[in-house]
């Protein structure tokens, strides 16, 4: 495909834009930063790519992952969910998340250990437990708010921490983890995930292609699981002094 | 009478103990400077209006709130001295909606004894203690009346065997004739068990019945702390005479 066939799709954003400004939503300079930014870093990443592939160097993967690893964490962060030093627990969750889906992947031959198959199957895997850690802070947040006065029952009653915030973490980790159930019970229903897509027009075979994709479903599966219970068993000390009282702060 | 004999006579001593909320960069006292003894086996009524801050004196005991100033002593030792999961378990507090866990009255019955690992032998007599049939434990706690709760919220505190009992308001949101039935509850608990019991009420009436002694509580101060009988016939403070013409309130005029 040319760059100017390319051009031609920013024909549907002047609709949107034309659109919005006739609506009066006044999202059309969001609407153009996006298309920019889209461009540019998909861009980008495009060369990268093309360069960290053709040097086959395990450095390179590495400072490719970290990145990943790094953004994600950031968008997690930035927030502002009401749980001290959030970030290093998130940090440390993804890196976990990440070493344990590569040894499984590579470990078991699932995928070789080539960056043209780690880089992308590290941003899919990054990018689902983001969103998962997302879930389950945003869900965490609000059910301690409304359930302080459960914790503080059972603290009064003598509980440990752990004993006070158990039902409420085992709620969060739930909630976080439906999303990505729901969405695999659906898949290929509803609409053909992006990669399988990418693939099939990329002219693969398409049964090829549902193999790759299958082992993403799979993966995500573990990943929700292992995010959610990683970072809330790291988060829940968190949210205590060390007289045993609920020290969280509203945002 | 011995110092020693003297120290575990008292349950609760606070010595000029206070504490502070932080709002950004301000910082507001809350109660400041309380000095005073809650003998044993007494019944100690808290008055005063509200936001003087009688709640936040209640979590001092119980270290559910670190005191900024002074000490909190239950029976002698410094609340941050005490293993705070003992002193939970020695100092109950009950709070004035009766917080249900999710689940039934049985599973709110059995909390103290599930965190604890001890075996209750029968939770249908100590819901029948607590004025409850045992027709009721299966039900979800949620749809119990406000009045079933408190009693539920009492059961639970009593399977720790605590000799201090903390009254948070318990009955204020209750109708009266509930609230009646929840106060009795308490008396009886009081007699059968010999608890101390610091007992936070706005009910002036409630007060005088129940009282030992009396403490007037009025923005963040311990106003007068007297034998009931003459906290309500023969204040000493002119804040008390105003309090008790109902002159008072939300910390105003003071």
């Amino acid at each position: 495909m040319s760059l100017f066939t390319l051009s031609l799709a920013l024909v549907f954003v002047g609709l949107a834009i034309l659109l919005s400004s006739g609506l009066k939503l006044g999202l059309e300079k969001d609407m153009v930063i996006a298309v920019v930014r889209s461009a540019v870093q998909l861009l980008v990443i495009g060369y990268v790519l093309t360069f960290v592939f053709s040097s086959n160097s395990p450095f390179f993967t590495i400072v490719m992952v970290v990145l990943m690893i790094a953004v994600a964490a950031q968008n997690i962060v930035k927030r502002k969910y009401g749980f001290p030093k959030l970030g290093w627990r998130v940090v440390v969750t993804l890196f976990a998340i990440e070493a344990v889906s590569m040894l499984f992947l590579i470990g078991l031959n699932i995928i070789p250990p080539a960056p043209r198959y780690i880089i992308p199957f590290s941003g899919m895997i990054i990018g689902s437990s983001m969103i998962i850690a997302s879930l389950l802070l945003n869900r965490l947040n609000a059910e301690i708010i409304s359930r302080k006065a459960e914790i503080n029952v059972v603290l009064s009653l003598g509980g440990t921490p752990k004993q006070a915030v158990h039902m409420i973490l085992k709620d969060a980790v739930r909630a976080s983890m439906i999303p990505s159930i729901d969405s695999a019970k659906t898949i290929g229903l509803v609409q053909l995930p992006g990669m399988m897509t990418g693939q099939i027009i990329a002219g693969a075979d398409p049964v090829q292609a549902v193999r790759f994709q299958l082992i993403i479903v799979f993966s995500s599966l573990a990943t929700a699981a292992l995010t959610s219970i990683i970072l809330g068993s790291l988060i829940y000390p968190a949210l205590f002094n060390k007289h045993q009282q609920l020290s969280f702060k509203e945002y | 009478m011995s110092i020693e004999k003297l120290k575990t006579d008292i349950a609760i001593q606070f010595k000029q103990a206070g504490k502070c909320y932080v709002n950004g960069s301000e910082k507001q006292m809350v109660l400041q400077n309380i000095t005073g003894d809650v003998p044993a086996g007494a019944v100690v009524t808290l008055v005063g209006p509200s936001g003087s801050g009688k709640s936040t004196l209640l979590s001092l005991c119980n270290l559910l709130l670190t005191p900024d100033e002074g000490e909190v002593r239950i029976e002698g030792k410094e609340v941050r001295e005490w293993d705070v999961n003992k002193l939970r378990q020695h100092a109950a507090l009950a709070f004035q909606t009766a917080p249900m866990i999710p689940g039934t009255v049985h599973d709110n019955l059995m909390l103290a004894a599930r965190l604890h690992d001890i075996s209750l032998q029968s939770p249908e007599e100590l819901i029948q203690y607590v004025g409850l049939s045992k027709n009721i434990l299966p039900r979800s706690a949620e749809e119990l009346s406000g009045g079933q709760k408190q009693r539920v919220a009492l059961a639970r505190t009593l399977v720790n065997q605590s000799s201090i009992l903390m009254l948070d308001e318990m009955t204020s949101a209750l109708d009266p004739s509930a609230a009646k039935e929840i106060e009795e509850l308490i008396i009886k608990i009081h007699k059968d068990e010999q608890k101390t019991i610091l007992w936070v009420t706005h009910d002036l009436e409630q007060a005088r019945r129940v009282g030992d002694y009396t403490w007037l509580l009025a923005n963040g101060r311990l106003i007068e702390k007297a034998e009931t009988h003459s906290f309500f016939h023969y204040p000493e403070k002119e804040l008390t005479r105003r309090f008790l013409q109902g002159e008072l309130a939300g910390g105003k005029d003071l």
